[in-house]
């Protein structure tokens, strides 16, 4: 290293050679400087304006705050954030390793199996929203095609049910999303030492036992991985409420984002509208922290 | 292993579930081709899966023209923004992984957290500066805002791609007197096809498929895409066209959708990229 450094400090092309590197870097150590950190403080500090259709850098402490905690539509939203990231998060797990579990017994025609399972993925929201408005429109969709095949009773109106649309919400972003997680539970189930499989079933412990006792328990980290990446598209979720309900009835169906967008951009409560957003980061670091810190805990115990 | 009995019952009932499955993720995409096909009749008087009496490309038509200028928006938006961020992405990783210096440690942990984002907490500001800079309302514009918003994750694929290089090959390289950019181009350059495909696939469907900086950042003549499909899809004045809504999603879907289908090897490791460790 030290001969290198010596070297290249000879003449002034090679002192350029030398700052290169810096030169190169400091484009995007701006950008991220100032786009990504300049701007949550920026964020930060429109929180705590009166700022409405306007910013304006009149300071009121925690009013903005206050007044969204106050606000029975942020609660709607943050209710259905639960309700719709923990049934995702859940269902989806759950889909992604019964999938990824079937497909590992050598199945013929995998990757046929497997591209069919995660070409959702590659759609964007916006389509997967409007897909599924249709599917489950009430009277053309769903409700329909269910009373033509025979079942004559059949209702299925979610879609305008206050009370159940977020269920909506959370058949299409599952539908979406499921088999990603199949993916990666997958990718971590070919890891897996096969010798452990063949001893314990030498042992006479059956296959479903195996998996739920051995296998699955080892792939932790995997599962980690999978929830924090779900949790992450849950608290974003946004585009799928716009094109699938646009927060409706009323807002019945609002997320934080939705409520973030709606507040900032159209109803001119630009300080409210940075709250909810400094909230939500708040909601992502809570998630982020503890995994970066098992993780990099994990990874000096190695 | 145990020896294959093809036709036990357990068997049969794994292959049953992943058929139920294959079709249940399926549908929607039947669905949705079989509607833009079907005219309004057909729409109203049979249903989601039933067959139409006449085939017609009339929604398709439609929905062209509803949306047609909006693709080219985002062809604009995105081809740029997904060059630009990955050549910038490979530079920064290249540095970050070969010629580190005091600091560039932190630098790459600010920037990794840049993946988790919630762009929300973003938009004020960037919507003020864009303002600032003429360029509100324009696909210039949200090239500018997908390069930035993507050189976290576009860095994060080249600088782990480059750590599994050995090391030796650029000190040897230095040794011989090659400098910053002989090295990059002669020797990494060529050997990260793999990774740059990875990287441009991401990159395209984050872009393509984006709705939120879309949004807000573009309205009118700029919008992309999705912005088009769900300003048609959520309008309520006149009859619901179910046809024409169909035929845009299916055109707003195809570029993506063909990515997948051509490259989806490169498209899954993208995807578990950021959560397998690198």
């Amino acid at each position: 290293m030290t001969t290198v450094a010596t070297r290249l400090r000879r003449s002034p092309l090679d002192a350029l050679q030398r700052w290169l590197p810096k030169l190169v870097l400091a484009p995007s150590m701006l950008i991220i400087l100032v786009g990504f950190y300049g701007y949550i403080l920026w964020t930060l500090v429109l929180s705590f304006t009166n700022s409405s259709f306007m910013p304006s850098y009149k300071w009121v402490g925690l009013t903005q705050y206050m007044k969204l905690l106050e606000n029975d539509r942020w609660w709607v939203a943050s209710k259905n954030l639960l309700v719709f990231g923990g049934l995702f998060i859940g269902i989806s797990l759950l889909i992604g390793v019964l999938l990824a579990v079937l497909l590992d017994q050598r199945i013929r025609r995998e990757g046929f199996i497997r591209t069919v399972y995660l070409y959702p993925m590659a759609l964007s929201m916006i389509v997967t929203g409007t897909a599924w408005k249709w599917l489950l429109n009430p009277g053309l969709g769903l409700d329909k095609l269910l009373r033509d095949w025979g079942w004559e009773g059949f209702r299925f109106d979610w879609l305008v049910d206050p009370e159940r649309v977020v269920y909506c919400l959370v058949i299409a972003a599952v539908w979406q999303s499921s088999g990603f997680v199949m993916a990666l539970f997958l990718a971590g189930l070919r890891g897996v030492d096969p010798s452990i499989i063949r001893a314990a079933q030498v042992d006479g412990a059956s296959l479903p036992r195996i998996y739920l006792r051995i296998v699955l328990p080892s792939l932790r980290p995997v599962f980690f991985s999978a929830l924090m990446i779900l949790a992450h598209i849950a608290i974003k979720s946004f585009d799928l409420v716009a094109a699938m309900t646009a927060g409706g009835p009323g807002y019945a169906s609002d997320l934080p984002a939705m409520f973030m967008y709606a507040f900032t951009f159209s109803r001119g409560q630009m300080g409210m509208g940075s709250a909810s957003a400094i909230l939500m980061l708040g909601a992502i670091l809570a998630i982020l922290v503890p995994y970066l810190y098992s993780e990099l805990r994990s990874k000096r115990h190695d | 292993m145990t020896s294959h009995r093809w036709f036990s019952p357990s068997r049969l009932a794994i292959h049953a579930t992943l058929l139920l499955a294959c079709a249940l993720y399926l549908i929607p995409l039947i669905v949705m081709l079989l509607t833009s096909f079907k005219s309004p009749e057909d729409i109203r008087t049979g249903n989601l899966l039933s067959w139409p009496h006449v085939i017609t490309g009339s929604g398709w038509l439609t929905a062209w023209d509803a949306v047609g200028g909006y693709f080219w928006n985002s062809v604009k938006i995105t081809l740029p923004a997904v060059l630009i961020s990955t050549l910038l992405g490979a530079l920064n990783g290249y540095v970050l992984s070969m010629w580190r210096f005091r600091g560039s440690q932190l630098f790459f942990g600010l920037l990794l957290f840049g993946c988790f984002l919630p762009f929300q907490t973003v938009l004020l500001p960037a919507s003020f500066t864009l303002g600032k800079l003429g360029l509100a309302s324009t696909t210039t514009g949200l090239v500018l805002i997908h390069v930035v918003y993507g050189l976290a994750f576009t860095t994060l694929f080249f600088r782990n791609y480059y750590c599994s290089v050995p090391h030796a090959l650029v000190q040897a390289a230095r040794l011989d007197g090659a400098g910053f950019f002989t090295i990059f181009g002669r020797i990494l350059l060529p050997m990260s096809v793999p990774i740059i495909m990875v990287c441009l696939i991401w990159q395209f469907t984050q872009i393509w498929n984006d709705f939120l900086f879309g949004v807000v950042f573009a309205s009118g003549d700029a919008q992309p895409i999705t912005v088009a499909l769900n300003n048609l899809v959520n309008t309520s004045t006149g009859v619901k066209q179910y046809n024409v809504d169909m035929a845009a999603a299916m055109i707003a879907g195809l570029p993506t959708l063909l990515v997948y289908v051509v490259a989806g090897k490169y498209f899954l490791r993208g995807l578990t990229a950021g959560a397998v460790k690198g």
